[in-house]
């Protein structure tokens, strides 16, 4: 057996059914199978939080490509994660408009708050924070997103009331 | 043509081509790095800028980049304005934001592509001093080393390993800064042409890991015009050597053969060369089994008291230099000699040479083939038998891609537009095999079929051709592709070793020349030179060659029995070589290898390797091809060719004691038969000088000449003078645009990586100045070849099946198994069955089956394929194993109770114990 049949795994035992028929549901859109990748990441995302090698290896089986094939899709997308994240993501926008309105000490304050920096989680899997270069609302700089939420004109105060049950002194974990 | 003018200079350009060939054409040094001559333009690394401008008043121009601008009439460029420097030294100066400054200890150093386009474009300081990007590196295997640190994301790798070679495990991850190219996970590279990765990179990130372990510089290396003996493509190429080691072999560009690529086994497997198991003097056997070492002219001596006035036979070998042949020929007599091929090899041969003979189609050069626009495939896996033709059909199926390109007025080399615009659209190819090939997954059909229904396919095409009827609509397929195309190509061959398959390609070939449309028609065989020899021993009538039982059976007694190069155990059965070995009073044979054919013998002869001698091999194209020695061979080893004409010379023999040079070799095989006439042009003589010289094998930069022996002796001896060819073991002379067949390395002055073949090249991506090496041989009297009838059906008990060997381009070479990566790669034997087979039989992939063939029984590991045939099971063929299964027998199955699971082996090369998913970039 060579590596890449080592690696392929049963794809019903580890995608659920519900996932399954949300793909084929992209799946009946496009001309090639491999077309409907980034919705199938977006699919087990949605559902897992991140994309694990397990999951990417059932989808590309799924999907007829090979791992390395989606391997290229996943980890070209900021926002597919192929490493686990906590239960919102914090994108917090550093892009130059931020900057201009005093982003560097919003994003101290919350690693302050939560313990964590870039690409960290908090160690209660309650968020991760992740830098974005824009979020298109630089008319209400300095913004970042929780989750699906967007919050801006941030503050120092704006921060604290975000995350009011949060120690100052809560480790993160990489 | 257009003109164009660059620089104010006029140029006449062919039509079609873009202004980097263009430039490139006119000798000018227009730096780059993703595009390819093979693999053409992307327009991703932006740094083969110039000036474009809109006419002659415009003194601004733009920036374009040379391999995306098409060549149109009265266009204007400039290569030097400043701007167009400006750029091209800022591109190669952000590339070098990341590369780490380790050119004295990466394998590339000295022969690399981004040291040469930084020097030309004269980046000199760097301005960055922050952090450079790290990635941690993977391990591909025990071919390739990988760096990725040394990337400049040129995507050439991603490009030749997916879009050209069809290879699935390798591509590029992530965005920007932090682009990866590796595999998803560590493990070794599935694609058997994953080593032009190393040719291809124009940086250090894939080397030759074998290489490194023993690792000189290209300056260091000495080399010579070589053909690989690794299978009968007769890929050319260019070894190196120092210190008496073979250190790596490098493609060497053959416009109609190879082209830029090689495969793994042809690169890779030449390391049993340095092997400790190697002879390095001669043998005469003691009375107690050992062997007593004496020194060549003892051995001579000795075999010729054995030999002359006696009765003697001669075993030729079709993995041994035509001139080796036909010496050995000449000195037994040709009534005394065979050729040396199995049974089925013999019954096979024959019927390859009456038809390419008398065949109204062509046989095609892989450049040829590539050309084509249809393809049937009877009975061949291509790429694990003539691999490199395999490459070559993965380009041929592009051809679709071409025509629709063409529609839309794209030029080919527009990459990626092209390869968008035809997603998976693909010339027709039709495989008939009994199982898995490795080119099915391009492949418009797949039949599964044993291996005499693979004849009556081949039979019921040719009659659909004729305009007959059938009900099989694989057979109608067939025959609508091969009739709709421009360039249709047959392909059949020697590997399920049933001449009945040869045949049935044949008779579809000739069907198709019937109805006025010219067919290709390649037939694979198995070793460098079968077809060479079986050329020799061709007598022109309905016979086919003696095999090597066929010997054993006829020969009662013989006082001596000489062979050449050849494993008797490989290719006759156990019976038959005792049957020899009784007969002969005394056996003397010679080889490279220890094997049980030289402790069988009573005078062994240490044979030199193809690296440390000369002659002619003819590959199954028809090409008569040389290979010369890249250095001397060691201790008292002679290339055969030599032991055979000193033993001629001992024994006083008529003609041959009057040959003394290998070119008189040449020229008496030539005269011995009209079809070798040419043989004497395939390279040039030994008396071929260059501005009065001969050609170097050393590079001019060779260092430590005097002293890279001091540490066994401080006098410097004297350089080896080679007496026999129109190569020097020198730095002295001219290596440029010399004869095709005489080049040992490229090199040009600015251009020290391999890319500097530009310069070698009449144009950019055509044939060498020096012509395109080899001759073709065979002239075919077009009569059409004659055909033999259909085969009889056979009937099978129940729980029996049909032997079909499997062959592995990792494996089933003998001599290249010798070699530890080549064994490595290869695994255990194995029988290959299907997936319904082992639920019947109950077992899975890795499990053990007793294999029943007459009376002998051995156990092999189970392989499961996705398609197999009814009735047929596979068996490793060419394994040391397996060589007493033969392909076609029946045998029976039985599950191994005893069976031992082989343990997976880890594999501890930084390797991250923790569990959490990611690539290994992030």
């Amino acid at each position: 057996m060579n590596d890449a049949q080592m690696i392929q795994t049963d794809v019903s035992s580890v995608l659920s059914p519900e996932e399954l028929s949300e793909i084929d549901a992209e799946l009946a859109h496009v001309p090639y199978k491999s077309g409907a990748a980034i919705d199938a990441l977006k699919i087990v995302q949605a559902k897992r939080g991140w994309i694990s090698d397990q999951s990417l290896q059932a989808i590309a089986k799924y999907l007829d490509m090979s791992a390395e094939e989606l391997e290229g899709i996943a980890t070209f997308y900021n926002l597919i994660y192929r490493r686990p994240v906590g239960k919102k993501v914090i994108l917090f926008c550093d892009s130059v408009s931020c900057w201009i309105c005093g982003c560097d000490g919003i994003k101290q304050k919350i690693t302050d708050v939560l313990g964590v920096d870039y690409g960290e989680t908090t160690q209660d899997d309650a968020y991760t924070l992740i830098p974005v270069p824009c979020l298109g609302a630089c008319d209400r700089a300095p913004v970042m997103m929780v989750g699906d939420d967007l919050h801006t004109h941030l503050d120092e105060a704006k921060i604290d009331a975000l995350f009011p049950d949060k120690n100052k002194k809560a480790g993160g974990n990489s | 043509m257009p003109t164009i003018y660059i620089d104010g200079q006029a140029l006449e350009v062919a039509q079609g081509e873009n202004i980097l060939e263009a430039c490139l054409n006119a000798g000018m040094d227009l730096p780059y790095f993703c595009w390819h001559p093979a693999m053409g333009s992307i327009g991703s690394c932006r740094q083969c800028a110039l000036v474009q401008y809109q006419n002659e008043e415009d003194t601004r121009g733009r920036i374009v980049m040379g391999c995306m601008t098409p060549v149109t009439e009265g266009a204007r460029f400039s290569l030097n304005a400043e701007n167009a420097t400006e750029f091209r030294s800022a591109v190669v100066e952000s590339l070098m934001l990341n590369h780490p400054h380790d050119c004295p200890v990466c394998g590339e150093g000295g022969e690399c592509h981004l040291q040469d386009m930084t020097v030309m474009v004269g980046h000199r300081d760097r301005r960055y001093t922050g952090k450079k990007n790290t990635h941690r590196n993977q391990y591909l295997g025990p071919l390739i080393h990988h760096e990725m640190n040394r990337c400049i994301t040129c995507y050439r790798c991603e490009r030749y390993y997916r879009d050209y070679a069809g290879g699935k495990d390798l591509g590029a991850q992530a965005s920007h800064d932090h682009v990866y190219f590796g595999r998803h996970e560590e493990g070794v590279l599935q694609s058997e042409f994953s080593g032009n990765l190393v040719e291809v990179c124009p940086t250090g990130v894939f080397t030759d890991k074998p290489f490194l372990k023993h690792y000189s510089r290209k300056w260091d290396l000495q080399s010579a015009p070589s053909i690989c003996s690794g299978c009968a493509v007769g890929c050319n190429i260019a070894p190196g050597e120092r210190y008496g080691k073979l250190k790596r072999v490098h493609n060497r560009y053959n416009h109609e053969v190879n082209g830029y690529f090689l495969c793994d086994r042809g690169r890779f497997g030449s390391g049993y060369i340095n092997s400790d198991a190697r002879l390095d003097y001669a043998g005469i056997k003691k009375p107690d089994g050992s062997f007593m070492a004496v020194h060549q002219q003892q051995a001579i001596d000795t075999a010729a008291s054995w030999i002359k006035h006696k009765k003697i036979a001669g075993i030729g070998s079709p993995r041994a230099s035509l001139e080796a042949n036909y010496l050995l020929r000449e000195l037994v007599g040709a009534a005394n000699f065979v050729a040396g091929f199995s049974d089925s090899e013999a019954e096979i041969m024959g019927t390859i040479v009456r038809s390419l003979k008398n065949t109204t189609a062509s046989n095609p050069s892989i450049k040829q083939m590539e050309a084509a626009d249809a393809i049937l495939i009877l009975g061949e896996d291509v790429t694990n038998t003539a691999p490199r033709v395999a490459l070559g059909l993965r380009q041929s199926v592009r051809n679709k891609a071409f025509e629709l390109a063409e529609q839309m007025g794209l030029p080919p080399w527009q990459d990626a537009a092209i390869r968008n615009l035809a997603q998976d659209q693909r010339s027709p190819m039709i495989i008939v095999s009994a199982m898995d090939t490795r080119l099915d997954d391009v492949a418009s059909r797949c039949v599964s079929l044993a291996a005499d229904d693979i004849a009556s396919f081949g039979y019921a095409v040719a009659e659909v051709l004729a305009g007959g009827k059938t009900e099989d609509m694989a057979v109608n397929e067939a025959a609508e592709i091969l009739l709709g195309a421009k360039n249709p190509l047959i392909i059949s061959g020697s590997s399920m070793s049933h001449a009945g398959i040869v045949n049935g390609a044949v008779a579809v070939a000739e069907a198709l020349g019937s109805q006025s449309k010219p067919a290709m028609l390649s037939l694979c065989v198995a070793e460098s030179n079968s077809l060479g020899l079986a050329l020799l021993v061709d007598s022109g009538l309905k016979t086919k060659p003696l095999s090597i039982s066929k010997l054993a059976k006829k020969s009662s007694k013989l006082d001596t029995l000489i062979i050449l190069e050849n494993d008797l155990e490989r290719r006759a059965s156990n019976t038959d070589i005792e049957l020899l070995v009784k007969a002969a009073a005394k056996i003397v044979s010679m080889d490279i290898l220890e094997n049980s054919t030289l402790n069988n013998s009573d005078l062994v002869l240490p044979a030199a390797s193809y690296a440390e001698s000369q002659g002619t091999l003819v590959s199954s194209e028809g090409r008569a091809q040389r290979y010369f020695p890249v250095y001397q061979p060691a201790a008292e080893r002679l290339p055969s060719w030599q032991w055979l004409l000193q033993l001629a010379d001992a024994c006083e023999h008529k003609t041959l004691s009057e040959l003394e040079h290998f070119d008189q070799v040449v020229s008496a095989c030539a005269a011995s038969q009209p079809l070798f006439t040419t043989l004497v042009d395939v390279a040039p003589m030994r008396d071929y000088r260059s501005q009065g010289q001969k050609i170097p094998r050393q590079t001019h930069r060779y260092s430590g000449r005097t002293a890279m022996n001091a540490g066994v002796s401080v006098h410097e001896p004297q350089q080896p003078e080679d007496t026999e060819s129109p190569l020097a073991f020198s730095m002295e002379g001219l290596n440029r645009d010399e004869a095709a067949s005489l080049i040992p390395f490229v090199w040009s002055p600015g251009w020290n990586s391999n890319q500097s073949l530009q310069k070698f090249q009449a144009e950019v991506d055509g044939p060498l100045k020096g012509g395109t090496a080899g001759v073709r041989i065979i002239q075919s009297t077009g009569l059409g070849a004659l055909q033999s009838s259909e085969p009889a059906e056979q009937i099978l008990k129940s729980h029996q099946w049909h032997l079909v060997p499997v062959h592995q381009v990792h494996g089933s070479e003998e001599m290249s198994a010798n070699t530890d990566e080549i064994a490595e790669l290869a695994g255990p034997a194995f029988i290959a069955i299907g997936q319904k087979v082992a639920e019947k039989l109950g077992v899975t992939e890795g499990d053990g089956l007793i294999v029943t063939q007459g009376k002998t029984d051995i156990s092999l590991q189970v392989k499961i394929l996705s398609r197999v045939a009814k009735n047929c099971v596979g068996f490793s063929a060419g394994y040391s194993e397996t060589l007493e299964l033969t392909a076609g027998s029946l045998v029976s199955l039985i599950k191994d109770q005893q069976w031992v699971r082989p343990t997976s082996q880890m594999i501890a090369t930084d390797k991250r114990t923790g569990t959490q998913g990611g690539s290994a970039h992030v």
